[in-house]
């Protein structure tokens, strides 16, 4: 059993805002967590409470199937299900190799799955 | 407004979808299949687990009929027993079609292994690997849909209301989430596969796409849903420490190997006092499991966060990676040592018995509609048989798929004023004008669905009653009335999460009543229905009830069970 009771963290996450065409900025973002949380958790959160027009890609929420919530970490590609909370500054980028959609989110589809190869 | 020409418009591209737009193309028809995620990823395929039940007879002798018969009794007297009859009859053709695609079901060279799941009388359920039989489904099914160059296959497209003229469908207008622009499909037949509705509940193994798309596209458009009332909550869903990287019914295989032990916020065993039995094997039934957690929470004697806990530690650390290594190694990734701490776990929403109201070809009362997958109702009646779910998509996406491109010698009838009509009934009903500023200060879509799955967990979940499905009832329909509406984000940019979440919550908020309704017209307790001030099965209620939308209103009726005469065949084992 757990003897320790749950303490609440605060991560600070530097987020990437903005979409093509338009200028772009970092916003920070304080959240609230609990030992364990992701990344992902921490939009949703975002999301949630502070931000409904903050965008990022996912589905699954985390059981790491979908795939769709990559993107850069602190530098680092990563899936933001499967990257724990740190008590600490982050920053979260869009990926660098695939054209920017909005804030974090990039174009991931296969070209053959894109509406403009289907017209 | 773009327009896209089409024979069969499939909305969801799970395995139900992807399974009716390979058999459609297979059939001569052009098909477009859409999804609001990625093509493959964003349902709930990619998340099953394990089991998928068939009766391939290839571990023990068996026979379809005795498959079907296992679906109807666990149905508890609801199945619409001509589509049982479909899932169990067509099932072992699927399961060996898709090992012809090259899904590499677990096998001892030609043979297939075969587990026991619990209603199942004998080894029937087919997996690939513990954990991962949905990603290979998934991926199988990726692959065919993309060897069919009549198949169009669009990414990020929110399917917001079916266009029908004169009781036929003739398209659908369309969001594209990419660029923030609509679009019409005019199409001869559409396919609704966009799975469940389980993410309505506070706890659930949903993705954040299952909130009910198909059965509300459906209503809107004039067809019926069947026995909504039927919500399956799996038992023992991971609650705490926070788990990522896993799905969180992932604990059930856990237990059929490892047994371990429910103990309550006192760390006493008491499934026994509830008249079950939880010791070192794992012989707790579901309903009676999922029962006493709740109760035991009602008295205060719950786990920290609200449910029970679920220990192994009697286990040293050699059983447990000799049973699991690699998901051990997973755990550790998330600092959790079951020899030295026990998890929490509590109930969840897991799969949705209820949907649209098909005949045996998955077809609606409107020309040229068809559904398919777990959006489906009546095929597992009040209560699922463990491992129906994929079989259940793979079968009814073919069924409908093959029969949807039936149409497709019928003249296409979508005009371009039809979709600007249809478009501009949803915006004029539901968006204000551009200039107007109404938008709430205090309420968003998120919040509101959180309401809504709050709402639901604790009225409409694994415990009911008469007052709390009419206090939900009442909450629910003053939110669509006086809340939703006052919730307007803006529209015309660029992957607009806002619009989005807006768009899932008109679909919920829908579903939502339409469960608590056909839920409070059900006076009894029955499988996953559950009363608790009429605590009985009554014989007056061995009937499927319809939800129909009537003027704007929610109506229930009710409607025969569609019985089957059926032989129970000698099982034999499959020569190979």
């Amino acid at each position: 059993m757990n003897s320790e009771t749950e303490k609440t963290l605060n991560a600070e996450l530097d987020i990437f805002r903005g979409s093509t065409g338009t200028d772009s900025k970092f916003e920070t973002f304080n959240v609230p967590f609990q030992q364990g949380a992701s990344v992902l958790d921490a939009l949703i959160w975002i999301n949630d409470n502070l931000d409904e027009t903050l965008s990022f890609r996912y589905s699954c929420i985390n059981a790491n199937a979908c795939k769709e919530c990559m993107m850069l970490i602190d530098g680092k590609v990563e899936y933001a299900c499967l990257k724990k909370l740190q008590g600490k500054k982050s920053t979260l980028e869009p990926l660098p190799n695939k054209t920017l959609i909005k804030d974090l989110v990039t174009d991931i589809v296969p070209p053959k799955e894109k509406y403009a190869f289907s017209r | 407004m773009d327009q896209l020409n089409v024979d069969v418009l499939v909305v969801g591209a799970g395995a139900a979808g992807m399974y009716a737009s390979v058999s459609a193309a297979k059939s001569g028809a052009d098909v477009i299949l859409c999804d609001k995620s990625l093509i493959s990823r964003g349902g709930a395929t990619v998340m099953a687990q394990m089991t998928v039940a068939a009766a391939i007879a290839h571990q023990e002798a068996d026979h379809w009929t005795h498959h079907l018969h296992d679906t109807i009794q666990s149905g508890q007297g609801l199945c619409n027993e001509k589509l049982s009859y479909e899932l169990c009859k067509n099932a072992p053709n699927k399961i060996l079609e898709m090992r012809d695609w090259k899904t590499d079901w677990a096998n001892d060279n030609a043979r297939i292994r075969q587990v026991l799941a619990p209603g199942h009388e004998v080894k029937r359920c087919c997996y690939v690997d513990f954990l991962n039989t949905g990603p290979a489904v998934a991926r199988t099914l990726r692959g065919e849909v993309a060897k069919h160059k009549s198949i169009k296959r669009i990414s990020g497209i929110t399917i917001i209301d079916l266009v029908v003229k004169k009781a036929r469908v003739v398209g659908a207008i369309g969001l594209n989430t990419e660029t923030g622009d609509f679009i019409s499909f005019a199409a001869k037949a559409v396919v609704l596969a966009a799975g469940g509705l389980t993410q309505l509940f506070a706890r659930n193994s949903a993705s954040k796409n299952m909130g009910g798309d198909s059965h509300a596209l459906a209503l809107r458009a004039g067809a019926n849903l069947m026995d909504m009332e039927f919500v399956q909550f799996f038992p023992i869903g991971h609650l705490a420490p926070r788990l990522v990287g896993m799905d969180p019914i992932m604990w059930d295989p856990f237990r059929y190997k490892l047994g371990g032990k429910l103990l309550n916020g006192h760390g006493k065993q008491f499934i026994e006092n509830y008249g079950g039995e939880d010791g070192e094997t794992y012989k707790v039934g579901r309903d009676l499991a999922a029962y006493a957690i709740i109760k035991e929470c009602e008295a205060g004697r719950g786990s920290p966060n609200g449910g029970a806990w679920l220990s192994f530690q009697h286990l040293n650390k050699q059983q447990l990676e000799d049973a699991f290594g690699p998901i051990i190694k997973k755990l550790a990734n998330n600092d959790i040592d079951l020899t030295k701490q026990s998890i929490e776990v509590a109930p969840i929403a897991h799969y949705h018995m209820g949907g649209i109201e098909v005949d045996e070809r998955m077809e609606t009362c409107i020309k040229g509609l068809f559904a398919a997958g777990e959006c489906v109702g009546g095929a597992n009646g009040a209560n699922r048989l463990s491992g129906n779910a994929i079989p259940e998509a793979f079968v009814f996406g073919d069924i409908a798929g093959s029969n949807a491109a039936k149409l497709k010698a019928a003249s296409r009838t979508l005009s371009p004023q039809d979709s600007e009509v249809a478009l501009s009934r949803v915006m004029n009903d539901l968006l204000p004008p551009a200039s107007s500023n109404v938008t709430s200060q205090h309420e968003t879509s998120r919040r509101l669905l959180h309401t809504l799955q709050n709402l639901m967990w604790k009225n409409v979940g694994v415990l009911r009653d008469t007052e709390k499905l009419q206090r939900a009832l009442n909450e629910i329909r003053r939110f669509r009335k006086d809340v939703f509406l006052s919730i307007c984000p803006k529209q015309g940019t660029a992957f607009n999460t806002s619009l989005m979440d807006w768009f899932d919550l008109r679909n919920s908020l829908l579903c939502a009543e339409a469960i608590c309704l056909a839920a409070s017209e059900r006076k009894e307790s029955r499988g996953a229905h559950q009363m608790e001030d009429i605590p009985f099965k009554s014989d007056e209620f061995t009937k499927n009830q319809i939800i129909s939308q009537q003027n704007g209103y929610l109506v229930s009726s009710w409607k025969a069970v569609q019985k089957l005469d059926y032989d129970l065949e000698a099982k034999s084992l499959a020569v190979i």
